[in-house]
């Protein structure tokens, strides 16, 4: 027999690629998306505003609805680290006058009289993640007296810090892309499998109602689905209708992504072998089909988060989505809509939306090299 | 051919090079060779072994990211200067002036290396646009010209053709025929018929041997078939990862070899030409054999109305090898997937004699049935990489079967242990995924899953045709091996009639979707009674350069017009 020098050249592939010969699918997967280095760097982001959107009751300096009637449209404080040589974070006083002409106020800052920060600050007991009862901030003013004011990304028409009405916006806008993508996986998946499953009339039937959902203009849609919503509906359910809303069009790109997986994967010679062997329908999706897509499916949701997140920042911009007095990043936009705000106070337009650019930028890129990742064995070897 | 010796291209020492990450990947290292006008030198390695980057490089085509590190391409031009193609730059005017013009190329896809939206007409013109100022006129008057000399018939109407409407051996004619456009001193032809069916291949190789005879040109004809380098070469040169491993007259490689690899090479390639040396004293013992499957009047109609197989009757006697040998679309493969029932046949019997000795007809069998008769008719696929799932480790693969069949835990473990080594695979290796296993590793992790559920009739697809040569009669070995440790029946199908010599009792002759001839392997191959027989056996390329006869071969008629 001459298996003895096929052994050989085994061995020598092995020596060459020691950690490859064992690493399954997710180990390659994770070796490929490591080659994606802003792939890398958005992971980073993604991870840091999600952590920052459930802690963001400790990180903002202040609640999102307290009013100060002192600092209406208030401009952004500079910020500086040191005082005097030594290291103490202030930011400068702000001191108001009255413009008799234009009838407005303006604030302007004395670097010279600075109000001094200090870390885990005390403050209103509060519970944090809704479990955890709090009464520190993460910062805040030290020793707070009359006059002091802390606005790093400006103030609102009520004096209301914009920097943690964004943050707390945070928590839905970033959540109600997860909710809406976990609805949109569930339909898509279930309704792309059957229909690549089974195929025939079946198949047809679902692709042209894909092909109808797809055709109808989305922004009316929306507006006709949002307006059924009953306005006596508490602000939670309205959030979770809307979330829906967004969710019932989000499927079908899904659902075709499935569907066509099934189709290409149905007659690889590996699922043949596997009805050979005796395999059920069943056993062969579950063990040779989904472990197949299911690297493209997390690639496909990633991609589909920040189609959510504008979504609903475009719906409450319209004002058909939330309305105040939740806090969204749409719903802080829709205060920016009108010229006064963006002439005299452009950080009510420019801190949210830089919030909103970043979240999706970052998971678009996080989505490409997901995808690129997706399928280790496709291009390479 | 008055200057016969003239050195046209003189490559010295020629490195390509891939970076990678984990290094530079020496694809082409250190390679000279000379090529002379109206000789033919065969560039010849298994897959790998860089003679097709060694042929890019000359045209500095080769994809990205490899670059040229080092060496040089003497090209000698017509007006008797010679220029180094190497120190050009690879988008430059100068080497776009030589390719196509001076160097044309010919590829391997016949498919895709055709634009299917522009005129076979047009596609050829292009060239001699580039090239030449010529009326419009003049131009088609010349591309009808070109089409008469690669012999497509009636070629005032093929110039306004589409390539769809072109058959395979055609698009290859068209190919050269644009290579040609422009009469090249070198044509550079990358395994211009390794697509193509045998037959096909001998009409393209007489085409080119013809056309370079007329034009006096030189080849460099890239292969990995030691037949074809037998049939046409001058000159070869022998390649193994990216080293020439030795160079020579045609006669002395396959004489007179003095490197270890290519004498390797050249007896994996004899070995293949006669039967195997375990079944040569066994060649009338089959007639004792009572038959297992028989087949009897099986059609195959797909839903477009092709009729795949027609009428197909067939017997595998238990313990012997039936080939089935064919072109491709013959319905060889279909067959196959019949008999397992991955296609339901149209109509007709497949009686299959199961192990308790009753007899099953499978072409109508009910599920319980079928998934009991799948237990003892296995198959092995064609694509070592497709029949395997990537996602699981050779272990899980091959105690797919077993598990499915009720063995579990210790048992199961040491039943794949078993079989690996039965195999010949360490089973320490069964936690290793399949893309950490070469070619014909996993080919026979394929046939541990084929014979873990102890079947008595195997179904081999094509199973050796995507390996190396070297590596084909290994797996031959081993399934005869097997064959006889388990006393298995094989239906093995594929083109290749030297695997079919080899290993195979009785063979049947498939021609679109009928057996045109049934009889023991030596009868068919010595004596072949059907015309189209004849055609296929003697379009074989013989792998002895001093006994060519590829050009005296018998023409099977409806091939031709094809």
């Amino acid at each position: 027999m001459t298996t003895h020098s096929n052994i050989d050249t085994a061995v020598e592939t092995v020596t060459r690629g020691e950690d490859l010969t064992t690493a399954g699918q997710w180990q390659l997967f994770w070796l490929r998306f490591k080659k994606h280095r802003l792939a890398v760097i958005s992971l980073v982001v993604i991870i840091s505003l999600y952590v920052v959107a459930a802690l963001a009751e400790f990180i903002a300096p202040f609640d999102p609805n307290s009013t100060n009637a002192r600092f209406t449209y208030a401009s952004p404080q500079g910020f500086h680290l040191f005082h005097d040589g030594s290291f103490a974070p202030n930011v400068s006083r702000l001191s108001m006058t009255l413009n008799k002409e234009s009838l407005r106020r303006e604030f302007t800052a004395d670097p010279d009289n600075p109000v001094f920060l200090g870390f885990f600050v005390p403050a209103k007991p509060y519970m944090l993640l809704g479990v955890i009862p709090m009464e520190t901030k993460l910062f805040g003013i030290k020793d707070p007296k009359i006059g002091d004011s802390l606005y790093l990304f400006g103030a609102d028409r009520l004096g209301r810090d914009i920097l943690s009405r964004v943050l707390y916006g945070a928590q839905i806008s970033l959540s109600i892309g997860l909710v809406g993508v976990v609805v949109s996986l569930v339909l898509g998946v279930a309704i792309g499998g059957i229909s690549g499953f089974f195929g025939g009339w079946v198949d047809v039937l679902i692709q042209r109602f894909i092909e109808l959902l797809r055709s109808i203009p989305t922004i009316p849609l929306w507006m006709g689905l949002a307006t059924a919503i009953p306005v006596s509906w508490p602000p939670l359910q309205t959030y979770f209708c809307i979330t829906l809303i967004v969710s019932l069009l989000g499927w079908t790109s899904l659902a075709r992504e499935v569907r066509g997986k099934f189709l290409s994967l149905r007659n690889e010679d590996y699922v043949i072998a596997a009805r050979l062997d005796g395999m059920s329908e069943i056993g062969i999706i579950f063990h040779h089909l989904v472990p197949s897509f299911i690297s493209h499916i997390i690639a496909t949701l990633t991609l589909a988060i920040p189609t959510m997140i504008l979504s609903e920042t475009a719906l409450s911009f319209l004002g058909i989505g939330l309305q105040p007095p939740i806090i969204s990043w749409g719903t802080l936009l829709q205060e920016a809509q009108n010229i006064r705000a963006v002439a005299q106070a452009p950080w009510l337009l420019f801190t949210p939306a830089a919030a909103i650019v970043i979240a999706v930028l970052s998971l678009n890129f996080l989505g490409d090299g997901l995808r690129d990742a997706a399928d280790p064995y496709g291009a390479t070897t | 051919m008055s200057a016969s010796a003239e050195t046209i291209l003189k490559v010295e020492n020629l490195k390509t090079y891939f970076p990678t990450r984990k290094g530079m990947f020496r694809a082409v290292d250190d390679v000279s060779f000379e090529v002379k006008r109206g000789k033919t030198l065969c560039i010849v390695g298994e897959s790998g072994s860089g003679k097709s980057v060694t042929a890019r490089s000359v045209l500095q085509i080769v994809d990205a990211p490899g670059r040229i590190e080092g060496g040089s391409i003497q090209l000698t031009r017509p007006d008797g200067s010679i220029t180094d193609l190497a120190q050009l730059n690879p988008r430059g005017q100068e080497i776009r002036a030589v390719r196509g013009n001076e160097i044309a190329m010919i590829f391997q896809e016949p498919m895709s290396s055709l634009s299917p939206v522009h005129r076979v007409g047009d596609q050829i013109a292009e060239v001699l646009k580039l090239h030449f100022k010529l009326s419009r006129k003049e131009r088609r008057q010349r591309v009808i010209e070109l089409l008469q000399q690669v012999e497509i018939p009636d070629p005032e109407k093929a110039i306004d053709r589409y390539t769809f409407e072109f058959s395979g051996g055609m698009r290859q004619r068209v190919m050269i025929a644009m290579a040609l456009a422009c009469n090249p001193a070198l044509l550079i032809a990358d395994e211009p018929t390794t697509a193509l069916d045998v037959t096909t291949q001998a009409e393209i190789l007489d085409l080119i041997r013809k056309l370079q005879q007329q034009n006096g040109m030189a080849v460099m004809f890239i292969t990995h078939d030691m037949g074809v380098v037998a049939e046409i070469a001058d000159e070869v040169l022998v390649m193994f990862r990216g080293k020439v491993k030795e160079t020579g007259s045609v006669e002395k490689i396959f004489h007179d070899p003095e490197d270890e690899y290519t004498k390797n090479l050249i007896s994996s390639v004899v070995k293949l030409e006669k039967k195997a040396e375990v079944r040569a004293e066994q060649l009338d013992a089959s007639t004792e054999y009572k038959p297992l499957l028989e087949v009897s009047d099986l059609s195959m109609v797909f839903d477009n109305g092709h009729h795949a197989v027609n009428n197909v009757s067939l017997t595998v006697h238990s313990g012997e090898t039936l080939g089935i040998v064919g072109e491709s679309g013959s319905g060889k493969t279909t067959i196959g997937r019949c008999l397992l029932r991955i296609y339901d046949p149209s109509s007709g019997r497949i009686d299959f004699k199961r192990s308790d000795g009753s007899v099953c007809e499978v072409a109508g069998a009910n599920k319980a049935d079928l998934k009991a008769v799948r237990r003892e008719i296995r198959m092995i696929f064609q694509d070592p990489v497709g029949s395997l799932n990537p996602r699981k480790t050779v272990g899980q693969i091959i105690a797919e079967p077993l598990n499915l069949m009720g063995v579990k835990g210790r048992e199961l473990e040491e039943q794949v242990c078993a079989l690996m080594e039965q195999v010949g695979l360490p089973p320490s290796w069964r936690e290793r995924y399949p893309h950490a296993f070469s070619g014909g590793q996993r080919q026979r992790i394929g046939i541990a899953r084929a014979i873990s559920v102890k079947p008595r009739l195997i179904i081999a697809d094509e199973a050796t045709s995507a390996l190396d040569v070297s590596l084909r009669s290994q797996m031959l070995d081993l399934m005869m091996q097997l064959q006889d440790e388990l006393g298995l029946s094989y239906l093995f199908i594929s083109h290749d009639m030297s695997v079919i010599r080899y290993m195979c009792d009785r063979v049947a002759v498939m021609h679109r979707g009928k057996i045109v001839e049934t009889g023991e392997t030596h009868q068919v191959i010595n004596n072949p009674q059907h015309a189209y027989t004849q055609a296929l056996l003697s379009a074989i390329p013989n792998p002895d350069p001093l006994d060519r006869r590829l050009h005296n071969r018998f023409r099977f008629a409806p091939e031709v017009t094809a």
